[in-house]
């Protein structure tokens, strides 16, 4: 029993199944970090007072987190290219890049709540804290995961590449635009709690 | 695209007898076994969250008695006896039953028996509370959608669309241990020191946040159940899009896909919103974060360690976010079976088929910008009031459309009086009923009076226990025969279908004059101390006799169910003489569902059309005038 | 985009990278502005227009929305539909409150 349009794509759709999974995905995670942004904005709003992010949080160290996500997603899309192209070898590059430069986003933020931590800060301290350990955790948590993803096709998950492409091709991409994903939910993420 | 799945059925058995027992019947990814899981599962805890309620009533007629063990415990452990015994020489199934029904005995002796809860037998207002929150979420979540949508849905969408199974068969399979994952967290916060969730099953912070433990246990089972939706609801999209087979445009789905496939959409972009606030209760609980408590609460004269900045307003945006889209997902399946029935026992065509799919589409998007209707005592504006009030008035517009449609759609009928039909019929007044009482509370001066009364509880039962719960055991006498071969017994279902349309109506009518009075909801007593329920007290009495009378009509249908299964009359594979692709396969369909994937010719609801010697034409017949005979595929 | 069949390589990779660019320079502006001290409104309007614009190159060009079919686009639509609800109608009703 075969299921249809699991590797080639619908032709009224345009696409293959799992592509138009993973976007139904995403659009259910953006309303899960939209709650999470509409809390923010509730409670800032009703707040008598509210720092600054650049008052309390690392402006620098955060830049830097955010051009590394960046770069993973260029990476992450390079991997997928490579693919398009056959080359097997640069694609294992690219994507082994892309989950180090997760780790290194991942190893940054841990620095970030230990630094926190070390000075007997922790979520409960008050609703700012409360909303940037939460929103930049729950996203942790989505690194955490696409890293476990990338990690699986980079390694054990590859093989398919010798027995269908094709299918391992798409395989990438949909990770991929799950991996892009998080790093959007960043771009909007990094200016809201550490700039504003 | 032609796809054989395998030339006989036997070959198809052959396969799956590969298959070990725990892959083919536990862990199966077929979508027919995966909705089967679901149905069963969500059966038990449709019955034990009736029980709750049948518990909770006899709090309400008779305030402060002892519970008789005698009944509550006594009778369901001597059928569950019974059905062990006639089981140990019958079959698995029967025992199976009979032991739910003495775990049920043994749950209630549980409670009855405890000390802390129910001291001398009688029930505290802590435990009634506990019963009211469970009842309301073992019956949403753990129940009705379940049924609705894991059940009837996944069995159902893949064949009437022609697909060999889900998009995704695993994430299905995953889907559903998700649900029973979260089932069982759910039973489990029962017995954890303090009970279940006792704020209620809209669980409103600051009360939620301080609550016992079971409250914690009921954030994390609500996530299980969050993360089965969402991943069913990603399944049931892409299977309509992407699965159909040729020649089935979207104007030719049957009204039943239409709704699964609106549910699913409210389902995939609604539940997220209460993953999030689950997660920030679930925070505050745990970590001491003040996402939802507010600066300087004191509770019995202690001020609560939290650092306070919080608002409890936030969670009740997050929560009716989803919980005003789920009541529509609540509807929406009922809705699409009704619709099923009814063309097929009128033997003509839907009327208005086009207006019913645009209404319910204009529903689902309506649906997410009226949630705050639920919200109008929150000491909101004039403004934001106004715009909650408009939207919640144009929403009712498209039910009333697809209420007419179906209603009209009798008109002319050549009506077959079957159980499925009764059921179907009465849906239409009952779902009436409920939909008008709506509107007062829909109204902000209205509702001033009634909020938070025995009417919203009347309201919204009339729609979804007449209503919706109609709606499915039509669905279930119905496409019984599809999966089992065997009728379901007409004289049992004549009788469940007349206990229970009476027993409904004793039950939830009055409780809009208990609302009229100023009965309010939550009182453990039912409004005994106060002076203004006094006139109305009497109708508790009333209401608990319907209820357990009703209880008593579901019996019938209990038995009828399961002993039909092996011992109903032997159905043929269309029973009914239905149009849509379901009917098309062998019975019960085997994996893969077609021998040859259909292709489809015409819409959903050709009955009696002109010219033909049949009074129907199935969607996959070649079309040919004065075809004499139904092509099996 | 599911085939193998022969894309032009140096084409997409040379749009890759002039996105990535656009996205460290927009970075860069956007911390530079939060420098500024801005007053509160136009800090947030500035922030997330900028987040906008390195979203949309992200969604376009990385996810490659820009060259997807209808289908995808009107669920990403409709999406955004309900996220400006859920952002804005909860914030409506506290500020539109009925105060004693």
């Amino acid at each position: 029993m075969q299921i249809p349009y699991t590797v080639t794509a619908r032709p009224d759709t345009g696409v293959y199944n799992a592509k138009l999974g993973v976007w139904l995905f995403l659009a259910s995670e953006v309303m899960l970090f939209g709650a999470l942004f509409s809390s923010y904005i509730l409670l800032r709003v009703g707040a008598p007072t509210w720092p600054h992010g650049y008052e309390l949080l690392n402006v620098p160290l955060a830049t830097f987190n955010t051009v590394v996500l960046i770069t993973s997603s260029i990476t992450m899309v390079m991997s997928w290219a490579s693919l398009m192209v056959k080359d097997f070898r640069k694609y294992r590059i690219y994507m082994g890049s892309t989950f180090l430069l997760g780790l290194v986003f991942l190893i940054v933020k841990a620095f970030e709540y230990g630094a926190k931590f070390g000075l007997g800060i922790y979520p409960a301290e008050n609703t700012f804290y409360a909303i940037y350990f939460t929103l930049t955790g729950l996203h942790g948590l989505h690194v955490v995961g696409g890293m476990i993803v990338n990690a699986y096709f980079w390694g054990p998950g590859s093989k398919m590449w010798h027995t269908d492409p094709v299918r391992f091709t798409n395989r990438v991409e949909v990770a991929g635009l799950y991996w892009h994903f998080v790093d959007l939910v960043w771009i909007f993420l990094f200016p809201s709690l550490y700039l504003l | 695209m032609a796809n054989v799945a395998t030339a006989h059925h036997d070959t198809a058995h052959h396969q799956e007898e590969e298959l070990g027992f725990w892959r083919k019947y536990v862990f199966s990814i077929d979508h027919k076994v995966i909705g089967l899981q679901y149905m069963f599962t969500a059966l038990v805890f449709l019955f034990l969250g009736f029980t709750l309620m049948m518990l909770m009533r006899w709090q309400l007629a008779y305030p402060g008695e002892p519970l008789p063990g005698e009944i509550f415990i006594g009778l369901p452990a001597v059928i569950g006896v019974a059905l062990l015994l006639i089981g140990r020489w019958q079959r698995k199934l029967t025992s199976l039953i009979g032991m739910i029904f003495l775990g049920l005995a043994g749950l209630v002796w549980y409670m009855v028996t405890d000390e802390v809860l129910m001291p001398g037998g009688v029930m505290l207002p802590e435990l009634y509370n506990s019963f009211g929150a469970m009842h309301g979420t073992i019956m949403v979540f753990l129940g009705v959608v379940p049924l609705a949508v894991g059940a009837f849905g996944n069995y159902l969408v893949p064949l009437q669309i022609g697909a060999p199974d889900m998009a995704f068969p695993k994430l299905n399979a995953t889907s559903y241990w998700s649900y029973f994952l979260g089932g069982v967290t759910m039973l489990v916060s029962f017995f954890v020191p303090g009970g279940a969730a006792n704020s209620g099953w809209t669980s409103y912070a600051p009360l939620s946040v301080i609550a016992t433990q079971g409250q914690t246990l009921w954030l994390i089972g609500m996530i299980f159940l969050i993360t089965s939706s969402l991943l069913g609801s990603v399944n049931f999209i892409v299977t309509i899009i992407q699965l159909r087979a040729a020649g089935m445009t979207f104007m030719r789905l049957p009204f039943f896909v239409w709704a699964q496939f609106i549910t699913s959409f409210l389902l995939l972009l609604a539940f997220p919103p209460l993953e999030a606030a689950g997660i920030m209760q679930l925070l505050d609980r745990v970590v001491g974060t003040s996402f939802f408590m507010p600066s300087g609460l004191v509770v019995s004269g202690q001020a609560l360690p939290y650092a306070g900045g919080g608002s409890p307003l936030l969670w009740q945006h997050l929560f009716w976010f989803l919980a005003h889209p789920e009541v529509y997902v609540l509807i929406l399946p009922a809705m699409g079976i009704v619709a099923e029935v009814i063309a097929n026992n009128t033997r003509k065509p839907l009327w208005g088929y086009k207006s019913m799919v645009y209404a319910a589409i204009f529903l689902g998007f309506m649906s997410f910008i009226v949630w705050a209707h639920h919200m109008f005592m929150t000491g909101m504006g004039t403004v934001i009031s106004t715009f909650f009030q408009t939207t919640t008035m144009i929403i009712s517009i498209p039910s009333v459309i697809i209420l007419t449609a179906l209603v009209i759609s009798l008109w002319g009928g050549s009506i077959r009086f079957s159980v499925p039909m009764l059921f179907a019929l009465a849906f239409l007044p009952m779902f009436g009923i409920g939909g008008l009482t709506g509107l007062p509370l829909g109204l902000a001066p209205t509702d001033i009076h009634l909020h938070d009364t025995y009417y919203v509880i009347g309201h919204f039962h009339y729609v979804v226990a007449p209503g919706t719960i109609f709606a499915l055991f039509a669905g279930l006498y119905y496409w019984f025969p599809k999966v089992t071969g065997r009728q379901m017994n007409e004289t049992l279902g004549r009788i469940h279908f007349i206990g229970s349309f009476i027993c409904m109506n004793v039950i939830f009518m009055p409780m809009f004059i208990q609302g009229l009075a100023g009965v309010s909801r939550r009182l453990y007593d039912g409004g005994a101390q106060y002076s203004h329920a006094q006139g109305v007290l009497y109708l508790n009495e009333v209401m608990s006799v319907g209820a357990w009378a009703l209880g008593v009509f579901q019996l019938f249908f209990i038995f009828n169910f399961f002993w039909s299964i092996k011992k109903g009359k032997e159905a043929k594979e269309n029973p009914w003489d239905a149009t849509t692709l379901e009917w098309a396969t062998p019975t019960p369909p085997p994996h893969g569902n077609f021998l040859t994937l259909p292709e489809v010719h015409r819409g959903p609801y050709e009955y009696s059309v002109p010219g033909h010697d049949r009074d129907f034409v199935p969607q996959h017949v070649d079309g040919q005038l004065r075809s004499t005979k139904t092509q099996k595929v | 985009m599911d085939q193998t069949q022969t894309i032009d390589f140096k084409k997409h990779v040379r749009t890759y990278i002039a996105v990535f660019v656009a996205l460290m320079a927009l970075t860069v502006v956007t911390v530079a502005v939060s420098y500024l001290h801005l007053p509160i409104t136009a800090a947030v309007v500035v922030a997330l227009i900028i987040a906008g614009v390195k979203g949309s190159l992200v969604a376009s060009y990385f996810m490659h929305l820009i060259s997807e079919r209808k289908l995808i686009y009107w669920t990403l639509a409709l999406t955004f539909i309900f996220f400006l609800a859920l952002m804005l109608l909860p914030l409506g009703s506290e500020s539109d409150k009925i105060v004693n």
